[in-house]
């Protein structure tokens, strides 16, 4: 299946954003995850089921004011 | 809601630290005890900002920099409570790319729907008073205006607004952006702030440590002034000696 994973055009073989997540990082506090716009809280990964084409951002902390 | 203060009333802000060991260095001489951070993708942000706030023990106050609009400061907002597990966040929702100054409307639009949301919101504003009030009106945690552009070093360009900011709220005031050295830091507390978020200043010094720990001491130098009840100003001079017991020649 193919995703744009922070504006990257990527292949992946899972099927959710658990699983996208888990080949990242392995930290989950301080990551959220928006799926076409849209925040998935933490709680919803394991369920939430990737689609051919989704935008998905993957977010952590960076420096900043 | 929780506190926004404990027992530092400085604020430090992440951003433009050249390394993560001057950030510590500065984090640990400042005495603060909560700093900003940035959601950013993954890949960009790199690892270890985090996990180093954590070994020393500071809150994390999550920004929404680099948002334009209501709803995307909304959605960094709520991405930010997701990622970051707390209610706090620092607004931006940011004018134009030359001054960085906020765009009231979006703000107050974007303030309206956090605070609703739960959000304790810390609302980065400029120094203008009734944006402000409106802001406080509207429920924010507290109000954070400009004292110059950020970035600027220019310091507080209009400490009446400042003053008139402090004067016309209730909710904590805390002085963001602008501030150069260790003076602006002091007179923003004079000026009755209840804190200050302090970045550029102290990272982008050529001793970030050293400034972390003047801006410290200028902070609480301020508070105490502030507190202690300055003298009023006056035109001609009033002596400090008393004459009596002044010897005749």
């Amino acid at each position: 299946m193919n995703v744009i994973l922070n504006g990257s055009a990527t292949t992946v073989s899972v099927h959710t954003v658990e699983g996208l997540v888990a080949g990242v990082t392995e930290a989950r506090r301080g990551v959220a995850v928006a799926v076409n716009g849209e925040v998935v809280p933490r709680s919803a990964w394991p369920g939430a089921q990737l689609r051919e084409g989704d935008k998905v951002e993957i977010l952590t902390a960076a420096q900043g004011g | 809601m929780p506190d926004i203060f404990k027992d530092s009333r400085l604020i430090l802000g992440t951003g433009g630290a050249e390394s993560l060991a001057a950030l510590e260095a500065a984090i640990v001489a400042s005495g603060t005890d909560m700093v900003t951070v940035a959601l950013r993708r993954i890949d960009a942000a790199g690892p270890g900002l985090l996990p180093l706030l954590d070994r020393l023990g500071v809150r994390v106050l999550p920004n929404t920099a680099g948002c334009y609009t209501a709803s995307d400061a909304v959605k960094a907002a709520r991405l930010a409570r997701d990622a970051f597990e707390t209610d706090l966040i620092k607004l931006e929702v940011i004018g134009d790319e030359r001054t960085l100054l906020p765009d009231g409307v979006e703000l107050l639009r974007a303030a309206e729907i956090l605070v609703a949301d739960g959000f304790g919101v810390l609302a980065y504003t400029s120094d203008d008073p009734i944006l402000a009030r409106r802001l406080a009106d509207a429920g924010c945690a507290a109000v954070m205006p400009a004292g110059a552009p950020i970035g600027s070093g220019l310091g507080i360009s209009n400490p009446h607004h400042i003053r008139l900011i402090r004067d016309s709220v209730t909710a904590p005031v805390i002085l963001d952006a602008g501030i150069g050295t260790a003076s602006d830091a002091a007179l923003a507390m004079e000026l009755g702030c209840d804190g200050v978020l302090i970045a550029s200043a102290v990272t982008r010094a050529e001793d970030p440590a050293r400034m972390a720990a003047a801006m410290r001491h200028a902070v609480e130098a301020g508070r105490l002034a502030f507190g202690a009840g300055r003298i009023p100003r006056r035109y001609h001079a009033l002596a400090s000696t008393s004459d009596a017991g002044m010897p005749q020649w």
